[in-house]
């Protein structure tokens, strides 16, 4: 099967086109990574656009949409899920949502990227790329650190005050974290964001007077 | 009537999701999700929640108003969505949608101004405008005087609030009266059993040296906050009911007074009030009585369609493609602070 698959978790925006087919693993026919930062929505049409442009192949020929699911930042994240719910209604496909981090690097591992706060999404994953913790946000000290570390080298060498090897979401790696849900769409669960944090909101203090006596 | 353009709208400017689907000037469908619940032990609209509302709101939305008007997404000509004013990461949950259901179904998008989407919804119900018109929008996210010689192309911003907007003020002097959230609508129900006349709240910005067609909220606000205060010290009884009226019938004698000066400076005699705070049924009478008396054509959609919702952005949508105006280009994004006479982009 023909799969449309993209990621927004992180400042660069992925979208891929993979042929898959249960057992045989994914075939990767076209894949743009864009140094998008804050222009996801902008950028994510035009380039699902150009990529089925690369690899000869029209919306028509579609049939699934993978999407990574964060954590991330919640705007970013929240256009690229919302964008493959969306290909996906207007087509009639399967759509099946991955955590974001499963698609970075592969192996026994410990992927880290910028939450932002200070802080590190993180998961840590064994050879046979089963993550064995998280995916969680904190605090640099609190991070299980399994080498080899991989993912945001900027901020996680920064905070964490150890190399970290850049590494990012790949159209390979989110096939990869799909295929039990592609090859059984009917299992596949909601496409709920990892947003790991709460809202931020604050209920006002009772009522301030304005005017003094 | 078939052969009209079947235009679907998206509207996430706030915490309404809104999908409508309109077929040249008919309304077909109008669903509506609102996290409203949600923000009222806030006191107001917390964006990250609206958001978080929007993305899970939105595929079933989109399923209700198909169905509702008995059409399929493969139907679908054209889209059209909010892309400002706005919140950002609200506006950008629809944007992104619309862009994807674009192209997806492979049809035109239309990133469109919400306030000329107010506008616009008026002729699912009372047909064209007639233009030019003078707008005069009001809700608790904005309130602006518009002179509208195009809705396609050319909407002229005559004045706004300087300070709240006029639904804000509602809402915080509901907070102060201890009347609910939204404070709209209870405010309304309020001031039915109050004596207007019983307290006389200041009228902003009617001097006459002010900027005429703005409006300023801010200081009525206080003005009623001190009131109530300077009551309880007291240890008496604050009179809810005369308080709301006094209240509510300052706000709707400023706007209505500036809506239908600005329709006398300009030799307009059309005027059409759209926004959540339209919904008021003093302002709706007292706008009726001074357009009457002042020979002013008034148009006012019904309360349903005065609060934000997807039908009145695909009205927007339908007449953009009527008129024959490019659509979006791809990279379209959201702008929270649009220009008012920015109508499409
Ligand atoms: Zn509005």
């Amino acid at each position: 099967m023909l799969v449309l698959a993209l990621d927004t978790a992180t400042p660069t925006l992925v979208v891929g086109l993979a042929r898959w087919a249960p057992g045989s693993g994914a075939e990767v026919l076209a894949e743009r990574a864009v140094a998008s930062g804050n222009r996801h929505a902008e950028l994510l049409t035009p380039t699902i656009r150009a990529v089925l442009a690369d690899a000869g192949h029209s919306m028509g020929d579609l049939d699934a949409v993978v999407t990574g699911l964060g954590p991330g930042p919640f705007t970013g994240l929240r256009v690229g899920v919302v964008t493959a719910a969306a290909v996906a209604d207007a087509r009639g496909l399967p759509v099946v949502g991955v955590c974001s981090l499963d698609a970075i690097g592969s192996g026994a591992r410990t992927v880290v990227t910028d939450a932002r706060r200070k802080e590190l999404y993180w998961a840590t994953y064994a050879a046979d790329d089963r993550r064995t913790t998280g995916p969680a946000v904190d605090r640099p000290e609190d991070v299980v650190r399994t080498p080899p570390l991989v993912g945001d080298a900027v901020a996680g060498s920064q905070r964490l005050g150890v190399p970290v090897t850049a590494a990012e979401v790949t159209t390979a790696g989110l096939l990869r974290a799909a295929a039990p849900q592609l090859g059984a769409p009917a299992t596949a669960g909601p496409l709920e964001p990892l947003y790991l944090r709460r809202p931020d909101a604050v209920p006002p203090a009772l009522r301030k007077a304005v005017s003094q006596p | 009537m078939a052969d009209q353009p079947l235009v679907l709208g998206f509207e996430t400017s706030c915490d309404e999701t809104g999908v409508g689907l309109v077929r040249g000037q008919t309304l077909l469908s109008d669903a509506l999700a609102t996290s409203m619940a949600e923000h009222e032990r806030f006191g107001g609209v917390v964006p990250e929640i609206a958001s978080r509302a929007h993305l899970e709101a939105m595929v079933p939305t989109v399923h209700r108003a198909l169905s509702e008007a008995g059409v399929t997404a493969g139907d679908v000509d054209a889209i059209a969505v909010t892309s400002g004013p706005g919140l950002t990461g609200a506006l950008l949950v629809g944007v992104a949608a619309a862009k994807a259901y674009a192209l997806a179904l492979d049809v035109p998008l239309y990133g469109v101004n919400h306030l000329a989407a107010h506008v616009a919804v008026d002729e699912l119900e009372h047909g064209r405008l007639a233009e030019p018109t003078i707008a005069m929008l009001v809700s608790g996210g904005h309130s602006s005087l518009l002179l509208v010689p195009d809705l396609t192309r050319d909407v002229q911003p005559l004045g706004q609030t300087i300070d709240d907007a006029a639904g804000e003020a509602f809402d915080k002097v509901a907070r102060v009266l201890g009347l609910p959230f939204p404070g709209g609508p209870p405010i309304d129900r309020a001031a039915r059993e109050g004596d207007p006349a019983s307290i006389a709240f200041p009228r902003g910005l009617t001097g006459p040296r002010d900027a005429f067609y703005d409006f300023s909220f801010s200081g009525l606000k206080t003005a009623v906050a001190r009131w109530v205060e300077a009551r309880e010290r007291a240890g008496e009884p604050v009179p809810v009911a005369d308080v709301a009226a006094a209240f509510q019938e300052a706000v709707v004698d400023v706007l209505t007074a500036k809506a239908v000066r600005a329709c006398r400076d300009h030799g307009v005699d059309h005027l059409v009030i759209g926004g959540g705070v339209a919904a008021n049924s003093r302002l709706r009478a007292l706008a009726a009585e001074r357009c009457a008396a002042a020979g002013i054509v008034l148009r006012t959609p019904s309360p349903r369609l005065c609060t934000d919702n997807g039908a009145m952005v695909a009205a927007l949508g339908s007449r953009l493609v009527e008129a024959g105006v490019a659509p979006s280009a791809v990279d379209l994004g959201a702008d929270s602070s649009l220009p008012i006479d920015v109508v499409s982009r």
